[in-house]
């Protein structure tokens, strides 16, 4: 009896009497959650255009972070910092289409994702040893602080954050939708053999959705970067964009911000409210425990395409 | 179906050319040490100024004394990647090249636990100053094994005794909230019972949080921070829970110089992403920062100025650099004593042993050696594998680090007894039996 | 013509049913694990012992675990760090609880929990399907780790937080705890791997094999012709933790000696998971290739700069690795997207042919 009570009504209790804590904390989900978003967007990119499940995209974030930043530690001003490392996403993206997806194009799509970790560890090598490991300070302008409004904390980078990935859902939503190239993708998406014998240049579709993820990747890497410092451990945060892709559907532009909020909100009442009654840190279970829940009821996540099943 | 034939043929070139790896090169009249580092990976903003601190040292001694004693200093780089495995790897790669090693500094606590059992077996010492096991600091039943000068059980002592001098006394610490925020892994833990013990006995609140390896996203362990809203904070983090740790506490609005990291949590590396926030945060610390020192003089003109340097030239002086500076010291120094009882001669695992069991080093010995005001004296016996080391606490003014308190002896009364019941739990597991000190002097 | 079957008649269905049917096939095989029982023990240096066969041999018997589940199954899982942790943790418990067992039985027992904690997890299978599955098994793998953190006996409530083995004998050997040779430790991993890859062979061959690969394949037409999904997606993953249980267990008492949880992180469940790919998925030889592959690069790569004379500082060649590593990879893949078990047969074919091109 003690124990249902404890984990059913003390927390929420908790939640009632402190109206204005519970509203920071729901905030602070939803700053959260929309930072593993920009993450997400990335894996959604690749995997609606190109079948891809591609595990590098946290080392792709990792990746321009570094150059981002190696690139304005030798001097470099901002913006024309930002127009190189872009052009180095790029051409990452024709040197990914030549070398890994044209040999091994219509393969299964396990073998792509191998594909996707080796390119993982290449990268990983590749960042380390051109830009060095130590922990660099990512300065693009954007302020750390916190003011408070109405009794709550907000932090200005993470409302920085949350905007850049607001607007980037809604550009990328609409190059989807009304674009000619964005059909061109979500055709390719469909069936690479099919897309070919209607004319649509699979290569050019290919290097631009691995620039377009680069690009996304950039804007991931600005914002985590400024959060914890540009170093080796910015490429694990693709682990926690994950339970955002599975619950939002890998397929799922709007998905991937819908998973992000409820992951990122449900991830902190998570672990504030229930958190200390199991001892605390929760958090890294509780968002995939909480996308499996989703998925029981939709197993292609909440937006994702419905898998058609033939015999 | 070339690039076939051509992968089968190449994969059986490389089968018979492994056995061929690892060859050992016999040196005589050196004296070899392995160095495990981590330039690489999650952790190598921690690892490159610790691996830089003992390369540059070893060079000094070689290049201004011609060794110790004349007997020259051999070490070797392996990189782990602060990986178990690879860990245990290199060490058993290195172990008997170079005549065969004679000291081992793991860094890392869980290749620590790994090699504990083997050092006996190999007879190689195992220095794992300020971390790894706390409970080898008993050294009758750890004879082989070393934590000088101070363990975590000991440095959460001074936080608190630190704690309460700040408060006005020891007994004004009642009722006051402490936090402790901790990595979730055993090494984040080890603070965590002496603190306990110490809420009981003086009264104050102790809340501890764990965050998740590796630690990326704080907010909601800082949101609790913030309802809490406690008096002083304790954080004992590694890699980039570090960085997040400070960074979240400034935006919460944090009294910074009421949040006090462990001495892994206080390094250049951590405060970096903060920028400005950062100025204020303090941190546990055994020996003082900074680069002003005779030794780091003698590092410049021996080392750096003959392109020898193992750093960047504004990298000496760091945190992490002195510290290892000061244990390659205290290696050496060990050893020179053993050479005091068993002559100019390269040593044996044996006597380095004993060399590192009856280290006594002095106020005038420090000077000598250039370290006065950076390190401490240090007394090391048979039951007392911690010495008697003491701490302080050291603050961030936005451009280096500056001890900010007076030298801290940690509560050895509440400390000592539990340490001895951990060894005694250890060492059961491992099979020891305990040795009579008095028995061998 | 090295190779040649032809002229190899069986008189009965066992003969023909026999895992090795070719001659040769035996005679090699045979020989090789004559070879491996007996050459290492006596000749092999201890770095060899310690860190190159123990570890391939742990990692072996994971991947035959996984690539039952994803290979053959087609159940792709990324919890495999977190089964091994229960193996581990169970192995302790129960060698701690009753000193008196055998550590082989203790290894078999835990294998049997980590079953059946294995078929807990698996049960969302039957709803969730493909990469949608994967990261689902990513939450036993976090909780899992998150459990043996937090609850303090599972480690005997150790201040250090670690489970260390315990000195255990077989036959009067010290085969586990710090006493033990890396010789004796070698043996009875050798054997634990041998007897449970034939099992492993045999389980694929028979009919529980078929239905795995039935569901693989077609599932819904496997269904409709009798394959039950629910036994056979369980039993897959029960099997499939039972050899990641007891790949744990030899991990924590025949490598490593000790170990904390982040022996068993995300990492361990990525590893073996390339281990699966880069053998090729569905074959148990596969399996063996892939561990040797991933488990041997990275040392001979280490190696490789001393003994061509190379010296390099050793982030560098750190870095070099892994680039390496990846490029590999990339090589492998689109030589063989198949993996290093199809490569293999295709030399085989070769040599049934040699010296004729075809």
């Amino acid at each position: 009896m003690d124990l249902l009570y404890g984990v059913l009504v003390g927390p929420v209790r908790d939640m009632l009497s402190a109206p204005t804590f519970l509203a920071e904390v729901l905030i602070g989900g939803v700053a959260a959650g929309l930072m593993y978003s920009l993450v997400a967007l990335g894996f959604v990119l690749i995997f609606k255009a190109s079948g891809v499940f591609n595990f590098s995209q946290g080392v792709m974030v990792l990746f321009s972070a570094l150059t981002l930043v190696g690139l304005m530690e030798r001097g470099v001003p901002v913006v024309l910092a930002l127009g190189l490392t872009i052009a180095v996403m790029v051409a990452l993206a024709f040197a990914i289409e030549r070398v890994v997806l044209r040999p091994l194009v219509n393969q299964e799509h396990i073998i792509l994702f191998m594909a996707t970790i080796g390119l993982n560890f290449f990268l990983e090598g590749l960042g380390e040893m051109v830009w060095g490991a130590n922990v660099k300070k990512l300065d693009v302008g954007i302020p750390d602080e916190s003011f408070k409004m109405a009794g709550i904390l907000i932090n200005k980078l993470e409302m920085t954050a949350a905007a850049t990935a607001a607007i980037l859902v809604a550009v990328l939503a609409v190059f989807f939708q009304r674009t000619k190239i964005g059909r061109a993708l979500r055709a390719v998406a469909d069936d690479h053999e099919a897309a070919l014998s209607i004319g649509i240049p699979l290569r050019t579709i290919w290097v631009v959705v691995w620039s377009v993820a680069g690009i996304v990747a950039i804007a991931a890497g600005i914002m985590w970067g400024a959060k914890s410092g540009v170093q080796f451990s910015l490429s694990l945060i693709a682990l926690k964009a994950l339970p955002v892709l599975i619950l939002g559907g890998f397929t799922s532009v709007p998905g991937a911000i819908v998973g992000g909020l409820i992951i990122g909100t449900g991830e902190k009442i998570g672990e504030v409210y229930w958190g200390p009654l199991v001892g605390g840190a929760i958090e890294n279970w509780f968002a995939y425990v909480l996308a499996l829940a989703f998925l029981l009821v939709r197993p292609q996540g909440l937006f994702g395409e419905r898998i058609i099943e033939r015999v | 179906m070339k690039a076939r034939i051509l992968t089968i043929a190449l994969l059986a070139l490389a089968l018979t050319l492994a056995p061929w790896a690892g060859v050992a090169l016999a040196q005589d009249k050196t004296m070899f040490i392995p160095l495990l580092v981590y330039r690489t990976g999650a952790y190598a903003p921690s690892g490159i100024p610790s691996a830089n601190g003992f390369n540059d040292y070893f060079n000094l001694l070689n290049d201004r004394d011609g060794g110790i004693n004349g007997v020259k200093l051999v070490f070797e780089e392996c990189e782990f990647q602060y990986d178990t495995k690879q860990g245990v790897e290199c060490f058993e790669r290195l172990k008997s090249k170079h005549g065969g090693a004679l000291l081992v500094n793991p860094f890392s606590t869980g290749v620590t636990y790994q090699l504990i059992p083997k050092a006996p077996v190999d007879k190689i010492v195992i220095h794992s100053a300020g971390y790894g096991m706390t409970a080898s600091a008993d050294g009758r039943w750890f004879p082989w094994v070393f934590n000088f000068p101070m363990t975590y059980w000991s440095q959460a002592s001074a936080f608190v005794k630190y704690v309460g001098q700040q408060e006005g006394g020891m007994d004004k610490l009642k009722g006051k909230k402490i936090v402790h925020i901790y990595h979730n892994s055993p090494y984040g833990k080890e603070a965590n019972p002496t603190l306990e013990e110490l809420a009981r006995r003086l009264g104050f609140e102790l809340t501890l949080l764990a965050v998740d390896h590796p630690g990326q996203e704080q907010k909601a362990t800082w949101l609790q921070v913030r309802r809490l809203n406690p008096d002083w904070i304790y954080i004992s983090g590694w890699g980039v829970m570090n960085q997040v740790a400070v960074k979240e506490a400034a935006a919460h609005g944090m009294k910074m110089d009421h949040v006090i990291g462990n001495w892994w949590t206080g390094t250049e590396a951590d405060v970096v992403p903060a920028g400005d926030a950062a100025k204020g945060y303090k941190s546990m610390t055994f020996h003082a920062p900074g680069a002003a020192f005779k030794v780091h003089e003698e590092i410049v003109k021996h080392v750096y100025d003959k392109g020898k340097g193992a750093a960047k030239r504004e990298a000496v002086g760091e945190v992490l650099y002195n510290r290892t500076v000061i244990t390659a010291m205290l290696n050496t120094e060990a050893m020179r004593t053993a050479m005091g009882k068993f002559g100019n001669k390269p040593l044996t695992g044996e006597q380095v042993r004993w060399g590192m069991e009856n280290l006594n080093l002095t106020d005038q010995r420090l000077e000598q050696l250039g370290f006065k005001g950076l390190a401490r004296p240090l007394r090391v016996t048979c039951e007392n594998h911690e010495g008697n080391g003491v701490a302080a606490v050291q603050q961030w003014d936005g451009k280096q680090w500056k001890i900010v308190s007076d030298w801290i002896e940690p509560m050895r009364d509440v400390v000592r007894p539990k340490l001895e019941a951990a060894a005694v739990e250890e060492a059961k597991k491992l099979g020891y039996t305990m040795r009579d000190c008095s028995k061998e002097k | 013509m090295i190779y040649r079957e032809a002229g190899q008649f069986k008189t009965s269905y066992a003969a023909d049913q026999a895992v090795f049917p070719i001659v040769q096939d035996r005679v090699v095989v045979g020989a090789f694990l004559a070879l491996a029982f007996l050459v290492p023990p006596m000749l092999a240096s201890e770095y060899w012992l310690q860190a190159v066969l123990i570890p391939f041999l742990v990692y072996a018997m994971a991947t035959v675990g996984l690539n039952l589940l994803t290979g053959y199954a087609g159940q792709v899982s990324l919890g495999t760090g977190g089964f091994m942790a229960v193996g581990a943790y169970a192995a302790f418990k129960l060698t701690t609880a009753y000193p008196g067992l055998s550590i082989l039985l203790v290894f078999v027992l835990a294998g049997v929990i980590a079953a059946a904690v294995g078929i807990v997890f698996g049960l969302p299978s039957l709803r969730i399907k493909g990469f949608y599955l994967a990261v689902a098994t990513l939450a036993s793998q976090f909780f899992l780790i998150w459990l043996f953190n937090k609850v303090g006996w599972f480690v005997n409530y150790a201040p250090s937080g670690t489970i260390t083995a315990p000195p255990r004998t077989v036959l009067g050997f010290m085969v586990t705890g710090p006493e033990a040779t890396a010789s004796a430790r070698y043996v009875v991993a050798l054997g634990l791997v041998v007897v449970f890859g034939v099992i492993a062979k045999n389980l694929v061959r028979g009919r529980v094999g078929r239905s795995w690969m039935a569901i693989r394949d077609r599932d819904i037409a496997a269904e409709i012709i009798g394959v039950r999904p629910l036994r056979t997606k369980l039993l897959a993953f029960a099997i499939s933790s039972f050899y990641c249980g007891i790949a744990g267990s030899m991990l924590v008492f025949l490598f490593l000696g000790s170990a904390e949880t982040l022996a068993f992180d995300i990492n361990q469940s990525f590893l073996v998971l390339f281990m699966v790919i880069i053998g090729g998925l569905g074959s148990i030889l596969g399996s063996f290739l892939g561990a040797a592959f991933i488990t041997l690069m990275p040392i001979f790569l280490t190696n490789a700069p001393h003994v061509i004379g190379l010296s390099l500082p050793v982030a560098l060649l750190k870095q070099i690795e892994l680039m390496v590593f990846g490029g590999l990879i990339l090589f492998f893949l689109i030589v063989e997207p198949h993996g290093l078990a199809r490569l293999w047969q295709i030399a085989k074919e070769k040599l049934r042919l040699w010296p004729f091109p075809h």
